[in-house]
């Protein structure tokens, strides 16, 4: 099953006269039931384009009176106050802890994540590999508000001292500066993240280094390469493209992540000043929308906050595209 | 030769990837000789040979600190895995030993009340996610059913492309949506139906691709002995090929239950939290299990508060492990046959 990443093995084998799509086509006679079920089927897969579709259309639609009447710029103001006759709203400060946290949940998630993925495919013995996949497929089964409630509950109070002696020693840097924040910090978020978002990873790294074709391993291993360097030149060059989009798929899900964060963030106080340290608190885009879901009374300010998750759309569509195109060149590439 | 088999073996024995190696070539196959296989004499051959027998130091010195990276690498994941169940076990188990747990709700307590109980959260949590499966698994299977049966094209291309589109979709977003269309748009109040159809547009991407996954492994010559017989097309996959593929399918959609009925963000925006029964799932408040555990999130430092916020984790993560086990059993033993 390889219902993250949408390739399947059936994909790439080729049947008893070589690949082929399925045939039956012709089959359809236009009998009454054939039009019907067939209607149904085509039917049903329009439905799923068009709730793509409208769930662009009306972002957008609900967005753009509430833009019109902003009178701060949306892209480049920190300020969030969309209440009131005069509402002033701009997203910079969410784009920037989203970004950020997500950039070091990936820092964190994609090494690890291909190097479990090489454990379970390479290196673990083999009555290991199906107990160790299980085991890692079970983190993702853990729903996202437990993590939540796991970080704020049971790691913050491990993670506040780590965070201490990385600003007591590389404070001077801007990036680990200290800001007085210790709870929910960018950095903390990052890294509970990055837990969550690890099995992504290695599901679809393990699915295409299990594919590397055992011709290219065994002639590395024949020409003395060690086991290192056989990965190094055989496995980890064929797997590239799909590292790449199933590092793409991980970074969706941590932009997007939503309870997990509304759980762990601290929100910064109005007016507090910008700083670029991984170490201040601020709400991603996310968590702004969940813990003002009770605020939505107004046409304005709820088109506030739309604007906000079209953004943050804009922002996941992007990525996620990129992983697709990266995964689809790869299979027509091996085809 | 010891070392040299163990070498080898992580690759050889992975009959998964469907190499037609001879056994022979399997165990035996090209792989560093060992000391002992070294052929006598002198000359270059002989130098080049032991120089694979023995890697250079610092190429083994490497190999090995790769091995240790690896093995590293997988305890440091299973850390988060083994803290988060046990402390989440250990923590919420006698919230769930109690009766009222199962028999009572909330009403009437507060965050500094012990106990209570989680009966209300539990029912609305299966109503929820029951209708959700109601409207997602007839689109999600009939999508699958055309992407791998009829669609050819752009048509199917685009099918294919929003299905990965709407699968990235973050919850959060979806949520806006369902908000936009059914509270700003229709002016309808917030219900436990809105959260449904948001949870409907999550689970559907999941119970396409693994409904497509089952249905390309299902032989051609299925189909074709089918037709040949006459069957019409309708029939032949709803006779033949949905039931060939059944057990996957099923796999699919309890893990397309499993992942929304974690959710929390459709739920925090279209279905506030209430602390009694309540089984209308078209007007007022909805109670859930992920609620439950958010409704006392300000109040985490109370001991009586993190209790219940344990014990809804707990009882959240068996009901979506059990779903998951179950799926996983039924995927194993009704498995198509290649």
């Amino acid at each position: 099953m390889s219902t993250v990443t949408g390739v399947s093995t059936a994909d790439q084998t080729p049947g008893p006269d070589g690949p082929q799509p399925l045939q039956g086509d012709r089959a359809s006679t236009g009998r009454f039931g054939d039009r019907i079920f067939g209607g149904a089927a085509t039917v049903s897969g329009i439905v799923v384009i068009a709730i793509v579709s409208l769930i662009a259309v009306f972002l957008v639609v609900q967005a753009v009176p509430a833009l019109m009447d902003n009178s701060a710029n949306f892209f480049t103001s920190r300020v969030w106050a969309p209440g009131g006759d005069k509402p002033a709203f701009g997203i910079l400060e969410f784009l920037w802890t989203t970004v950020a946290a997500s950039t070091i949940a990936m820092l964190i998630s994609v090494p690890v994540g291909v190097a479990v993925a090489l454990f379970i495919t390479q290196y673990a013995p083999a009555w290991l590999r199906r107990p160790a996949a299980t085991l890692v497929d079970l983190l993702a089964a853990v729903p996202s508000i437990v993590y939540g409630l796991w970080g704020l509950i049971a790691f913050a109070p491990v993670f506040k001292p780590v965070q201490g002696w990385i600003e007591d020693k590389l404070g001077w840097f801007p990036l680990f500066a200290p800001t007085g924040i210790s709870g929910g910090t960018i950095c903390f978020i990052g890294v509970v993240l990055a837990i969550m978002v690890l099995p992504i990873v290695t599901a679809l790294s393990r699915e295409v280094f299990d594919q590397t074709p055992t011709p290219h391993k065994e002639g590395a291993l024949a020409l003395g390469a060690t086991q290192w360097e056989m990965i190094r030149t055989a496995v980890l060059p064929f797997g590239r493209p799909g590292v790449i989009s199933a590092s793409m798929l991980a970074l969706g899900r941590a932009l997007g992540e939503t309870i997990a964060v509304t759980f762990l963030v601290s929100a910064l106080s109005d007016g507090s000043p910008w700083t670029w340290s991984i170490f201040n608190g601020g709400e991603t885009f996310a968590s702004k929308i969940a813990n003002n879901a009770a605020e939505f009374s107004n046409p304005t300010k709820t088109g506030a906050y739309i604007a906000a998750g079209l953004v943050l759309f804009v922002l996941t569509f992007v990525v996620n595209s990129i992983a697709r195109v990266v995964i689809e060149r790869r299979k027509a590439f091996t085809e | 030769m010891t070392a040299a088999i163990d070498r080898r073996t992580p690759d050889d024995r992975s009959s998964s990837d469907g190499s037609d190696l001879p056994d022979a070539a399997r165990s035996g196959g090209p792989a560093v000789p060992a000391a002992g296989a070294t052929p006598p004499g002198d000359g270059p051959g002989r130098e080049a040979l032991s120089e694979m027998s023995h890697p250079h130091r610092a190429r083994a010195v490497k190999n090995g600190v790769a091995k240790g990276v690896m093995w590293a690498a997988f305890a440091l994941a299973m850390v988060p895995l083994v803290w988060i169940l046990g402390t989440v076990v250990a923590k919420g188990m006698h919230m769930l030993t109690t009766m009222t747990w199962w028999t009572g709700n909330q009403r009437n307590i507060n965050s500094d009340d012990f106990g209570g109980g989680a009966r209300h959260a539990i029912e609305g949590t299966l109503q929820m996610v029951a209708f959700t499966t109601l409207i997602a698994v007839p689109i999600g299977i009939l999508t699958a059913v055309y992407l791998v049966e009829y669609g050819r094209g752009p048509l199917a291309r685009a099918i294919s492309f929003t299905v990965d589109i709407l699968s990235g979709v973050p919850s959060i977003v979806a949520a806006l949506f369902i908000y936009a269309v059914w509270v700003t748009t229709f002016g309808l109040g917030r219900s436990g139906f809105a959260a449904s159809l948001a949870l409907v547009l999550l689970m559907i991407p999941v119970v396409v691709r693994s409904t497509e996954e089952m249905l390309k492994l299902v032989p051609n010559e299925l189909r074709e002995a089918a037709y040949a017989l006459g069957v019409p097309k309708w029939v032949t996959v709803v006779k033949v090929v949905l039931r060939t593929a059944y057990s996957g399918i099923i796999t699919g959609v309890l893990l397309g239950i499993a992942r929304v009925m974690g959710e929390t963000a459709p739920l925090l925006i279209l279905a506030p939290y209430t602390k009694n029964f309540q089984r209308d799932l078209f007007n007022g408040n909805f109670p859930t299990l992920p609620m439950m555990i958010n409704q006392d999130r300000g109040d985490f430092a109370l001991t009586t508060a993190a209790e219940r916020m344990w014990g809804a984790a707990l009882t959240l993560i068996l009901l979506v492990l059990l779903l998951n086990v179950i799926g996983r059993v039924i995927a194993h033993f009704g498995s198509v046959k290649k």
